[in-house]
């Protein structure tokens, strides 16, 4: 069975690729991810922020004791002419080892900070010989004052200046929380946006209400948080000529086949590793393989995109008679 | 700068840059001044730099400097070329083996930054008395007074040695040449190697000790052989000053530097000369070729050889005119008919000198860095001129008692006319010190410029000022001493102008740089009427920035180097300031390079903004103000603290004479009460209507700066406004009200408090119990409040449960001391004086302790009501156990002897006092209270009685109460150079308690790693990570079957702290607590540090327990653990602290390694202490220690 797909302009023999993760950091996972079938591999992100974060954090604890008293000029051992990895340099390294590692696309991704941070890294990653870029946009709208339109003009001039900064395709990463992600969707794509990834995941902290205090978690993600995915799959396919990633909720075949009929391209995979191991990946393409085949279809293509809102039977359960029917068909268990 | 060789560089660097190339191995032992020296042949190896032969030294660091130079000796004995570095104590911890080394004739080279040795207090400053101390080694002694010479003699002393046999100690002044940035002249290696003899070096390894040609050394030997055995070495010493003067004129040969055995300079008929060595020499040369150019007979005699001592080229390189001759020593030796240089010269001019008769005089100076300078030299050589000079005398003190002191009357000046000199007032933190550094450095590489760079730091740790003296000059300057004249001061601090006297140095029309938080129009109006009058009598130009809020903008916190440092371009105009402002940004990058992309550009944004923020302020014709500069120190300040310690902390102690000091070093307690620093910019206020009155607040200050009372309502009736009170929640103390009180001029702001309080708003938890508010707003209100508070009623102790909450009514007796803002270990010893304080005596190991312990100008250690308190001393590093072992030696001694006297002494009193007296538990605090009462009805009762012993026991009498000996100091001490002593003292039977202020690391040398530093930590000496865990200090001691051991973390678990304190002092037998106390050296923000200690515990990494032998007689396993199984791993701890994540940034191969060590390790101790825990002792019960529980 043909399972190539095209994502961001590059062929992959398969959907599944490594989303992004610290595995990515660790060049043995890595390795193994692609030895098992995992066809691209998407980088950890590279937080401008964190490293702003950890050269003034060296700054401060570091530096900042040097020359204070006569007996400790300075507390620390103190490397001449030696950097410490508190710039991109270890990531941006690690990008041109995998490269060196595995024979397929790297996709670097960034968190930028700042303006220039964002066209500065973005560079950066492509000079160490990443094949495309994902922008991870993990930006929460807190403020009053700036309305959503500010927010998308702001995401879709900075997707613009790094699309025009880049020889390589950008990829965006975005949240579910936009008001039209169509709407988005296609301005992005205008900006120069080559692919949309659905959706970020966003650590959510809880509360521990004995300490009063929040409590930060990483949950990892599962095959209910798919259904959102799919939707907005389904309205974005072919409305837009950005190619479509889906990152979060495929943990089984069954998952990643929804998601190519609703108009995935890739498929990103993270917590169903972290949680099986990367040998789960030849039993997912095996038994999409074999169902596309046991189903007579010619290749995956013709799947992809099959359930999108254009070709879909009842595209109104997509909308928001789908809401209706299942809060009306809602019985609490047990009640007749 | 021209010349690509030259380097500017201090002394240090000068010296080891040398020995490093020099040699094939090194052996050290961190010791100020000297630690930079073993440092920086580290920091080479690790990266790889090579010595002249192609191969990398071996560096390592020992336990102790006799440890170093038991290595050193050994490598010598078996064939390397070897070296090291220190100074004072260190120095004499290494006589022992170089007396052994020069006995065998090993040729080697050690370098020392000569340092004040401790006599009745400890000075990390120089003179001579290290090196003086090492007469009798045999060791040639090289002196050197430059950084440059410090190069240049460092490579004749290694030349010399190998040709001479003779070992050489080369040495320079502590702090006035090992801290002196200046330019050096670089020798390559081809110069260097060329200079060390290769036929010496293959020699020397011929006589290595080796099984291939094996000899004996080191035999013993009787009446009939050692004489003759020591002066067979005779002709080395004979041969020895030529071959230093030969390889001296190789040097020049090669250099263009000579130098002589004695250097002469001056008028070449003088009849005065002054005899010098070490960097004042170099003052004298300039003064007296200024007075011989104005025709005056007078010269200098440099002595560069000290030992062996050449009377014959002394002798030769006077001119044969001299008449008078004052020697000059920097070193002090009671008792001695006069100090050491004086006597060698005494004796060659007896011995060598034959043109007619010389006068000698002898004169001390700089002992422990006082200054020396032309004014001085010049009072030196006016006393050689008058008609009876007098035999002895001091210079640079005023000396009243023995009238020993030369006045100094005339102000002489002989720097370069175009030098421009600046002084820099600074805080520590505020990174003054390193601008200056990059500055000189930026003048010397920009202009034809000579530089020279001197920094002066005070003792404290937290708010420490620093002055920086920085000269330039066309000429080559040669002024180690420090700035009297400046063209420009700046004031990086604006509280500064209300402390201490920043204007005295600088001249009329002189430029005054302010970093003022004021406005322009404002500033002025902020000025004491003091500062005002001086500023219109000078008529100085003055010019302001307000850094702070430049850097704040730019995001750079208090760093407001950079914007000072630009502003100092733009108003000393040494360079167009758009070239400095270039300069300053390419030395950013060259300094921070990849690893600080983000501290450039926010450095980049402040030096822009500074510069548009620099204003020139218009000045007034006269001063204004009606306030004046507040006093040093209050005037209801005890007299010896308004007369002595006030002059001290204005920056004026050089003026006090003798007279106003005690001669054996005791000074009084309680002094930092007086010295109101307010350093904090933000201070913890109360909500009463939240707290919970834990008093956990009160428990971690490191400053005793927050304090809670529990005291009688009635005590209320003169309350400052705005006093806050709740009734005190307790059931052990009813009926009390209850007040949190911050001491707004003593706390350092550092948080902790607010991060350990629990008591949060139900309906906002951002709002708890204690926030930090800004402190200025508010200082005058809590000022008023703290000193009602101070007077309230202190608790009774005896009704005070041994708990937290209430031991925290216990008043410290450790108060406000000089420690880092945030530090870990003044907790414990605050807990310490609260719990035993008035029957305490504390033996302190040397370290951070011992410096926020008893670092004058004021010292933490205070008494309560009674006058009682901890009686407190240090000794030396390396002798602490053995030390306060000693003090329980004497209080045994006493207390038995007023045992035995009461017995004697009995039919005279009253039989119920008698019996009372003698078995008295003393358990509690009642109890003691008790054995006082008894004692003082024995005062009573001894009054009345006529017999002799009734005098004796009177004063004796004290000792009937239990004291608590105590036994303090830093992982350094206790895991390193004092553990042989500290194991001997666990091992004996002896009633006293050990804590361990476990940092993990020399804190106060500037972090070397110890062998409590745990694996995975960077450390000096250990950069890319310890590769070995801590060692198991409470493992070994658990090993004694009668030591008390515990292992405690007042942020994880503060009962468990104070409950571990009680057990120790109860245990009848030695007893050690490992305190963790983190530490500035750990790299976060020490506000955090409780939460970080909670961490080490719940991850494993710092396992709380109890050891208490005593359990073992109750069926009782004696170990008991004190904290759960870890619910976190080891990684997120690390992960929390830059020595950890240093490793990380540099290796993240090896740090993900060393993060996998550190877990297992962790896992298998938790196991090994897991079984221990289960052991049950049935067999061989111990009863000698615990025959039945003695009080």
């Amino acid at each position: 069975m043909d399972l190539s797909t095209d994502y961001l302009g590059l062929t992959l023999p398969n959907p599944l690729i490594l989303g992004a993760s610290p595995l990515a950091s660790d060049l043995d996972d890595v390795r193994r991810a692609v030895d098992v079938g995992l066809s691209a591999v998407v980088m950890n992100s590279l937080f401008e922020e964190q490293l702003t974060l950890q050269q003034v954090a060296y700054h401060e604890h570091v530096e900042a004791h040097a020359d204070t008293h006569a007996e400790a000029l300075s507390l620390r051992p103190i490397h001449p002419g030696v950097d410490y990895a508190l710039g991109p340099d270890e990531y941006l390294t690690q990008i041109g080892r995998i490269k060196a590692a595995v024979g397929v696309p790297v996709i670097g991704s960034l968190n930028g900070a700042t303006n220039d941070g964002w066209l500065r890294y973005a560079r950066l990653i492509e000079q160490a010989g990443a094949d495309a870029l994902e922008l991870n946009v993990y930006y929460l709208a807190t403020d009053p004052e700036q309305s959503g339109a500010q927010v998308e003009d702001q995401l879709v001039q900075m997707v613009q200046r790094v699309a025009q900064a880049v020889q390589i395709p950008v990829a965006v990463k975005l949240s579910p929380f936009y008001s039209s992600l169509p709407h988005l969707a296609r301005r992005l794509s205008a900006a120069g946006a080559k692919g949309l990834v659905l959706f970020n995941r966003f650590y959510e902290p809880d509360i521990d209400v004995e300490e009063l205090a929040l409590e930060p978690k990483l949950q990892l993600s599962n095959s209910s948080e798919l259904l959102l995915r799919l939707r907005w799959l389904a309205a974005l396919s072919e409305q837009t000529p950005a190619s479509l990633a889906v990152s979060g909720g495929v943990h089984s075949s069954l998952d990643a086949l929804k998601a190519i009929m609703a108009g995935a391209h890739a498929i990103q995979l993270v917590s169903v590793l972290l949680q099986h191991g990367p040998l789960i990946v030849p039993a997912l393409i095996d038994e999409l393989d074999r169902w596309l085949h046991d189903h007579e279809y010619e290749s995956l293509r013709q799947a992809q995109g099959s359930m999108n809102m254009q070709r879909c039977p009842d595209p109104t359960h997509y909308h928001r008679g789908n809401y209706l029917r299942i809060l009306q068909s809602y019985r609490r268990p047990g009640a007749p | 700068m021209a010349d690509k060789n030259t380097l500017i560089m201090d002394g240090n660097e000068a010296a080891a840059s040398i020995a490093f190339r020099a040699s094939e191995v090194i052996a050290i032992y961190p010791i100020t001044p000297a630690s930079a020296m073993g440092e920086l042949a580290d920091e080479w190896a690790v990266h790889g730099r090579r010595n002249v032969w192609g191969m990398v030294p071996t560096v390592t660091e020992m336990q102790s400097e006799a440890g170093a130079a038991g290595a050193v000796h050994g490598a010598l004995q078996t064939g390397a070329l070897t070296t090291t570095f220190t100074a004072s104590q260190g120095l004499l911890l290494m006589i022992p083996n170089m007396y052994k080394i020069a006995g065998e004739l090993q040729p080697f080279c050690m370098h020392v930054a000569a340092r004040t040795l401790a006599t009745h207090a400890l000075s990390i400053f120089g003179d001579h008395s290290d090196v003086m101390a090492c007469r009798g080694t045999g060791f040639a002694m090289l002196a050197s007074a430059s950084p440059q010479q410090a190069h240049d003699m460092a490579a004749i002393a290694h030349a010399a040695t190998l040709k001479a046999r003779v070992p050489f100690l080369h040495f320079f002044d502590g702090f006035r040449t090992s801290h002196e940035l200046s330019p050096v002249r670089m020798i390559d290696d081809d110069t260097l190697r060329s200079l060390l003899d290769p036929d010496a070096i293959s020699a020397l390894r011929k006589r290595a000790l080796s099984p291939d040609h094996p000899t004996l050394r080191g035999t013993a030997q009787n009446p009939d052989t050692f004489f003759q055995c020591r002066e067979a070495s005779n002709p080395f010493y004979d041969a020895c000053p030529e071959i230093v003067r030969n390889t001296m004129r190789r040097y020049a040969q090669l250099t263009g530097r000579a130098y002589r055995l004695f250097d002469y300079y001056g008028h070449r008929e003088a009849e005065h000369v002054i005899v010098c060595m070490g960097s004042g020499s170099e003052m004298l040369r300039t003064v007296v070729e200024r007075l011989a150019a104005e025709g005056r007979k007078v010269g200098t005699l440099v002595v560069r050889l000290f030992r062996p001592f050449s009377g014959k080229r002394f002798v030769a390189a006077l001119p044969g005119s001299v008449r008078r001759i004052a020697v000059l020593d920097r070193v002090k030796e009671p008792g001695a008919l006069a100090d050491p240089l004086y006597l060698d010269v005494l004796a060659a001019m007896n011995e060598f000198h034959e043109a007619g008769p010389v006068e000698l005089v002898a004169g001390r100076y700089g002992l422990s860095s006082k200054e020396f300078t032309p004014s001085m030299a010049l009072s030196i050589f006016d006393e050689l001129r008058a008609p009876k000079p007098r035999k002895h005398f001091t210079i640079g003190i005023v000396d009243d008692v023995t009238h020993l002191s030369l006045p100094v009357r005339e102000h002489l000046d002989v720097l370069p006319k175009d030098v421009y000199q600046a002084l820099f007032y600074g805080l520590g933190s505020d990174g003054t010190v390193s601008a200056n550094k990059n500055t000189i450095k930026i003048v010397s590489e920009e202009t034809e410029l000579d530089a020279q760079g001197y920094f002066v730091y005070d003792s404290r740790k937290s708010g420490a000022g620093t002055v920086s003296h920085l000269r330039f000059s066309r000429e080559p300057l040669a002024a180690p001493y420090l700035i009297e004249r400046a063209d420009l001061v700046a004031v990086h601090q604006f509280e500064f102008f209300d402390r201490i006297e920043v204007l005295g140095a600088l001249r009329p029309s002189g430029v005054l740089l302010i970093n003022s938080p004021y406005p322009a129009d404002q500033l002025w109006g902020r000025l004491s009427r003091e500062v005002q009058e001086q500023i219109c009598e000078k008529k100085l130009v003055v010019h302001m920035v307000d850094a702070e809020a430049v850097a704040r903008a730019a995001g750079l916190g208090g760093r407001i180097n950079t914007v000072m440092q630009v502003c100092f371009f733009a108003v000393s105009q040494l360079l167009p300031t758009e070239r400095a402002a270039i300069a300053i940004k390419g030395a950013l990058e060259h300094s921070y390079g990849k690893k600080g992309e983000e501290i450039i550009r926010r450095n980049m944004q402040a030096i822009d903004t500074a510069l548009a923020g620099l204003l020139r302020v218009s000045i007034p014709d006269k001063a204004s103000a009606e306030r004046h500069r507040p006093p040093a120190v209050p005037a209801s300040a005890p007299p010896f603290v308004r007369a002595v310690t006030a002059a001290m902390l204005a920056g004026k102690g050089d003026s006090l004479p003798v007279s106003v000091f005690p001669p054996n070093g005791t000074w009084p307690m309680g002094t930092t009460q007086w010295e109101k620093r307010s350093i904090a910019a933000e201070i913890p206020i109360w909500d009463e209507k939240i707290c919970i009155q834990c008093n956990k607040c009160v428990f971690v200050c490191p400053h005793a700066a927050i304090r809670a009372k529990a005291y009688p309502s009635t005590a209320l009736d003169k309350a400052p406004e705005g006093w806050k009170s709740v009734p005190f929640k307790s059931s052990d103390l009813p009926g009390q009200t209850y007040t949190l009180q911050v001491a707004p001029e003593d706390c350092t702001g550092c948080g902790l408090c607010v991060t350990v309080c629990p008591a949060k708003d139900r309906a906002n938890p951002r709002h708890k119990a204690i926030e930090l508010q800004p402190q200025r707003p508010l200082r005058d209100a809590e000022r008023e409040r703290y000193d009602f508070f101070l007077k309230l009623p202190e608790v009774d102790r005896t009704t005070v449960p041994a708990d937290v909450k209430h031991t925290q009514l216990l008043r410290p007796l450790f108060e406000y001391s000089g420690a880092c803002a945030g530090c870990g270990e003044t907790p414990y010893i605050k807990l310490l004086t609260q719990l035993f304080g008035d029957r305490l005596l504390i033996a302190n190991a040397t370290g951070c302790s011992s410096i926020y312990g008893g670092n004058l100008p004021t010292t933490p250690y205070t008494v309560d009501a009674n006058g009682r308190g901890p009686a407190w001393s240090n000794s030396l590093f390396e002798d602490n156990a053995e030390y306060g072992f000693g003090y329980r030696l004497a209080v045994d001694a006493l207390q038995a002897q007023a045992r035995a006297l009461l017995e004697r002494l009995a039919p005279e009193l009253p039989a119920h006092l008698v019996t009372g007296l003698l078995s008295a538990k003393q358990g509690d605090e009642s109890a003691i209270a008790a054995q006082r009462a008894r004692v003082q009805a024995l005062r009573y009762a001894l009054a009345q009685s006529s017999v002799a012993e009734a005098k004796t026991l009177e004063q004796l009498a004290d000792y009937l109460v239990k004291k608590s000996v105590w036994l303090v100091g830093g992982d350094g001490w206790a895991y390193d150079i004092g553990f042989g002593g500290l194991d001997h003292v666990l091992a004996s039977n002896a009633n006293v308690n050990i804590l361990v202020l476990d940092t993990e690391v020399y804190s106060n040398t500037g972090g070397q790693q110890s062998k409590a530093t745990p694996l995975g930590a960077s450390a000096k000496f250990a950069a890319s990570g310890k590769a070995v865990g801590k060692k198991d200090l409470g493992l070994i001691a658990m090993s004694y079957d009668h030591v008390y051991v515990a292992q405690v973390a007042f942020g994880a678990r503060d009962k468990q702290t104070v409950d571990a304190f009680i057990e120790a002092e109860r245990h009848p037998g030695p007893s050690l607590i490992i305190a963790y106390s983190h530490c500035i050296a750990h790299g976060y923000d020490l506000m955090q540090g409780a939460q970080q200690q909670k961490l080490a515990v719940e991850s494993g990494i710092w396992p709380l327990y109890r050891f208490d032998p005593a359990r073992v007689m109750d069926g009782e396993p004696p170990l008991r653990l004190d904290a759960g199984e870890p619910t976190r791993s080891v990684s997120e701890y690390m992960r929390n602290e830059a020595r950890f994540r240093m490793v990380e940034a540099l290796d993240p191969k090896r740090f993900a390694l060393l993060q996998k060590d550190a877990q297992r390790l962790t896992a298998r101790r938790k196991e090994h202490y897991q079984q221990l825990a289960q052991l049950r002792v049935t067999q061989g019960l111990r009863t000698s220690i615990f025959p039945p529980k003695k009080e």
